[in-house]
């Protein structure tokens, strides 16, 4: 059954929009406390896999198992898959962390606010704890400072790292990143892979899709590659990027030279 | 003019201000309803909602006051003037608000609901923290227009019989047989409530500003 060391399971997980199939058969284990990264080339498939890990999308046929638990779908002995109570799917969920692309950070509330909201609305902490708690995860990521700054008064980079503090302060188990810098300025990328960085020296059990190869490269402890919604290589960055290396995987850096692929392909 | 009769006029805008401010609150507590029902999956809500907006947006007010005043008497109720003019004013306001409100609430970005939902917030914490102040805030500009067109349309509430002030100055102008006069003036009150409402409406943009949609 689930490997202990497993934090995420995923077992012959398919997804379709109307009749297209855009995810087949995926299985996939993301090891405890590392990072993963998910690469591969537009459209193959990644967003909607991480979207279905954290049950923002309905997977067609699959299951995922969260630490053990199951998240949307369960299998039951008979093998029917029968979908779990709302209030399970909160409370599994509530171990995940997810950084989208667009930050998402809700525009009426301050960086702090963003960070306490769910502290107070869900958990029910006094406004008083939630803030220190709040407070503690902005200085994590560097942004105590802008604590009563509104999204609209912070850059880019500041807006996503406080996304990043707002799903800390529930202290999830996993943290599920969606190109988290591929609507910054190149100048701020770096601002927020580094508390990436910092997380997954943790032991913050991270799933980051990225289109920047040299931070897969240098902080993931395994890539997977998706291409045309199928798990096409699944392993560390050595065993990936070495040669001989899978045509199709070339083919992709190729395209990514500007995004430390560079180094990975030249000739050694 | 005399004082005298400029007091009356102040009264009487006295009452288009109190009548229309009454009829843009009650017709906005109708309107988030409306909307809401409006938003609804459950299609026995979302019908009648879809009919209420187009019947009062596609008969013309005076048309919708004249109704109520007529309708409410045949079906055993006599009410003031008042009441029936506030009636009608109010549906027809929230009418025109649900629709505003329904265009704030289909703006708010599917993501920062999904944000919601990652972090645990049931639907109704969602609508109550996230949905609600948004949308809200996305309507203030709407908001402020209609309160604009409300006043001015309620100078059609004197034919079911209430005296504001674009009657009271009829009124006037035929018993001093000074129109241009006591026009002037009705228009001058009307330019300046509505100076006063615009103001305010940019007063409280301004301070929601901060917290715009990035
Ligand atoms: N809501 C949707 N409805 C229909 N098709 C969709 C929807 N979302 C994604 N798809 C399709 O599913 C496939 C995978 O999309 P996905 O967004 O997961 O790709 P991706 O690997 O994240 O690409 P990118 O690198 O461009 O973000 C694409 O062919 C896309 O057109
Ligand atoms: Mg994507």
């Amino acid at each position: 059954m689930t490997l202990p060391s497993s934090a995420i399971a995923i077992r012959g997980l398919c997804k379709s929009y109307g009749k297209a199939e855009v995810l087949h058969d995926i299985d996939l284990e993301i090891a405890r406390g590392a990072t993963t990264c998910l690469i591969g080339p537009s459209g193959s498939g990644k967003s909607t896999l991480l979207r279905c890990i954290a049950f923002l999308e309905e997977a067609t046929r699959g299951t995922i198992l969260i630490n053990g638990q199951p998240l949307g779908f369960e299998e039951q002995p008979d093998g029917k898959r029968v979908r779990v109570p709302a209030h399970q799917i909160r409370r599994v969920r509530s171990g995940i962390g997810m950084v989208f692309q667009q930050f998402n950070l809700w525009p009426h509330m301050t960086a702090l606010g963003n960070v306490t909201e769910a502290l107070v609305t869900v958990n029910g902490l006094s406004r008083a704890e939630a803030e220190a708690r709040g407070m503690a995860q902005l200085r994590r990521v560097g942004l105590e400072a802008r604590a009563r700054h509104y999204p609209s008064e912070l850059s880019g980079g500041q807006q996503q790292r406080v996304a990043i503090a707002r799903a800390l302060a529930l202290e999830p188990k996993i943290l599920l990143f969606d190109e988290p810098t591929a609507s910054l300025d190149p100048e701020l990328t770096g601002e927020v892979l580094n508390v990436m960085r910092d997380l997954g020296a943790d032991g913050m059990t991270m799933v980051v899709v990225t289109h920047e190869i040299g931070f897969a490269a240098t902080v993931g402890r395994r890539i997977v590659f998706l291409d045309h919604g199928r798990v096409l290589l699944n392993g560390t960055p050595g065993e990936l990027f070495a040669a001989p290396r899978h045509p199709r995987l070339t083919q992709f850096l190729e395209t990514y030279l500007d995004r430390g692929a560079a180094m990975l392909l030249k000739p050694a | 003019m005399t004082p005298r009769l400029f007091e009356l006029m102040l009264k009487a805008a006295g009452t288009t201000v109190v009548i229309s401010v009454a009829s843009i609150g009650i017709g906005l507590l109708i309107g988030i309803l409306v909307c809401a029902a409006r938003l609804s999956p459950r299609p026995w809500l979302r019908w009648p909602a879809g009919l209420f907006v187009s019947f009062f947006r596609g008969v013309p007010l005076l048309v919708q006051l004249l109704l109520i005043y007529n309708l409410l008497p045949a079906i055993g109720l006599t009410v003031p003037s008042v009441v029936a003019a506030l009636i009608g004013l109010s549906l027809c306001t929230a009418a025109y608000q649900a629709e505003n409100l329904r265009g704030g609430f289909t703006s708010v970005p599917r993501g920062l609901l999904e944000a919601a939902d990652m972090v645990g917030l049931s639907p109704w914490q969602q609508f109550r923290r996230i949905r609600a102040p948004i949308a809200l805030r996305l309507t203030v500009p709407a908001l402020v227009n209609e309160a604009i067109l409300i006043l001015k349309a309620s100078s059609l509430i004197s034919v079911v019989g209430v005296i504001e002030l674009t009657r009271t100055a009829q009124n006037l102008a035929a018993s001093t047989y000074e129109p241009l006069l006591f026009y002037a003036v009705a228009g001058g009150l009307y330019l300046a409530i509505n100076w006063l409402v615009a103001a305010g409406g940019s007063l409280a943009e301004r301070a929601l500003r901060r917290g715009r949609l990035a």
